[in-house]
């Protein structure tokens, strides 16, 4: 299979199910290099799913996932550990090892892959976290920080290899404001000066049509819209303006689907 | 259709275990067979030999002191009618080195280290640490699993010979010190009548295979955990159950096939 020289990932015709529950139908997309490209969707819909999916930790049903022109599912495990090392992945959690501290956590990958001399580590492992803002933390545990400074020194750990694209999986759930914005703001910058391809998994709307370049929205196990956060705000699918102005109500029904109202409260007890 | 949903039932659970056994041996073999890394294994297991092996001491001796000190007690009180106290000394430590050292120290060890084990390992697995670890190219049934697979197995070995050890002197101090048994024929008819090969041995090869199967039980539990609160603690209480009853029915096998003939 021919891949796009623009693009770093793409997804080819991809089903994917748990047991008999069908997350994906048949799904394609393509995420261009050095740019920043959202994935938006209501939650349940299995976005995490499809980073696992790219990051090759889940095989799909059917169809594939190109990374760089390498099909993730035909790999041997040693090839996918060497794919491995040129993505990174910030998870919800951040998943910082909870045993070693801010500034061994951002070493751990250095240290196990790099062979690189201590004295050396140790510079990268600072210039990272000086990216972050949290050079001052890096001897503190990380049940020493707050949700949002877990989520930089995850991100600090994120970088420290050096990868060549960086999946977020919904970076700014559960944040306040502030952190928010920092969060946001590190996004961006990182794929302006280090010329990183970012893919952000979120429901976040305002701040990922802030950050996007590209826009794709799941729904329905398939992808209902892409395009530049322009043009989405422009659209007038009725599905997609439900999700991006958070009504309460329309083609996603507020009721839970019931029996009728009436019937069910006239009909007693059986 | 009651009887086929039975039979359904029975055939999804034989499937289950199937799968399960399958399951935790696909991961004992991707943790375990690899040529060793000494530089990078050695602190690893280090760790965890403290962890696992080093924080259960103190259960272990306690216990075993107890277990030692009323084995003597009660045996003393039947020996005695039979005016044949002396042999005090072997009743306890055969009992400690054949049974009671390997299948207690084993029920111990499951309670303390196998059940921590499945918490840890589920807590690494509902917050994607073993997600991140993989994501950064590093296999964690070899960082994780292997070196903690490892500790136990060295850890119970020895944690039941301390067991039975410190056993022995509970019922010294009971049998001599207490009811004035005399301390030469104590230990001369205990080291006359403990041998090498049938006792110390089986116990040592006994508390061996329990380790194998407490740990791989346990980290099987962990590392297959349904990812939140409500699948640890199952998980937690699984690996306990299942392990001990793994140890009860294997030492019967093997107890059988040690000293029954």
């Amino acid at each position: 299979m021919t891949q796009n020289p623009n693009s770093l990932v793409e997804i080819h015709n991809m089903a994917f199910s748990r047991g008999s529950h069908v997350i994906y139908e048949n799904i394609s997309l393509s995420i261009p290099k050095g740019k920043v490209t959202a994935i938006m969707g209501p939650s349940g819909i299995g976005k995490t799913t499809l980073l696992k999916l790219i990051a090759g930790q889940l095989t799909p049903d059917q169809g594939k996932v190109l990374f760089d022109g390498t099909d993730v599912h035909q790999c041997s495990r040693s090839q996918l550990f060497a794919l491995r090392k040129r993505m990174s992945m910030l998870f919800q959690s951040g998943a910082l090892f909870t045993d070693i501290n801010v500034f061994d956590n951002v070493a751990f990958a250095l240290r196990e892959h790099s062979g690189l001399p201590e004295d050396i580590i140790r510079h990268i492992v600072l210039m990272k976290l000086e990216a972050v803002g949290l050079r001052g933390a890096a001897k503190l545990m990380p049940s020493e920080l707050s949700g949002g400074m877990q989520r930089r020194a995850a991100l600090a750990r994120a970088i420290a290899l050096e990868p060549e694209i960086i999946l977020y999986d919904e970076p700014f759930a559960g944040q306040d404001p502030i952190s928010m914005g920092v969060l946001v703001k590190l996004i961006r910058e990182l794929s302006d000066t280090l010329n990183l391809t970012s893919v952000v998994v979120s429901h976040d709307v305002e701040e990922v049509l802030g950050i996007a370049d590209y826009v794709y929205v799941l729904a329905d196990k398939r992808i209902i819209a892409h395009g530049t956060p322009e043009e989405l705000r422009a659209a007038d699918n009725p599905q997609l303006k439900q999700f991006i102005g958070g009504e309460p109500d329309g083609p996603v029904p507020f009721h839970y689907p019931a029996a009728d109202y009436k019937k069910e409260l006239l009909s007693g007890l059986d | 259709m009651g009887l086929i949903n039975q039979i359904a039932k029975l055939g999804r659970g034989a499937i289950d275990l199937v799968v399960g056994l399958g399951q935790a041996g696909m991961m004992l073999w991707g943790a375990i067979a690899h040529r060793p890394r000494f530089r990078k294994g050695t602190p690893l297991l280090i760790r965890q030999l403290y962890v696992i092996g080093v924080q259960s001491m103190v259960i272990i001796l306690v216990s075993g002191l107890f277990i030692g000190m009323v084995l003597a007690l009660q045996g003393y009180n039947i020996l005695v009618g039979f005016g044949t106290e002396e042999s005090l000394g072997p009743m306890v430590a055969l009992s400690l080195l054949r049974e009671l050292g390997p299948v207690v120290s084993a029920l111990l060890f499951a309670g303390r280290a196998g059940s921590a084990l499945t918490a840890e390992l589920g807590l690494m697995k509902s917050t994607e640490q073993l997600s991140s670890l993989e994501m950064m190219a590093i296999d964690p049934l070899r960082q994780i699993i292997a070196p903690r697979f490892w500790a136990g197995v060295i850890s119970l070995p020895l944690l039941a010979l301390m067991f039975t050890a410190i056993g022995i002197y509970g019922g010294h101090i009971v049998g001599v010190e207490w009811k004035g048994i005399d301390s030469g024929a104590f230990w001369s008819i205990l080291q006359s009548s403990v041998e090498w090969r049938q006792d110390i041995v089986n116990c040592i090869i006994k508390s061996s295979l329990f380790a194998v199967v407490v740990t791989w039980i346990a980290l099987y539990r962990g590392y297959h955990v349904v990812p939140n609160p409500e699948g640890i603690s199952r998980a937690t209480t699984q690996t306990v159950v299942q392990s001990s009853l793994a140890v009860l029915t294997l030492d019967f096998l093997l107890t059988a096939m040690m000293f029954g003939s």
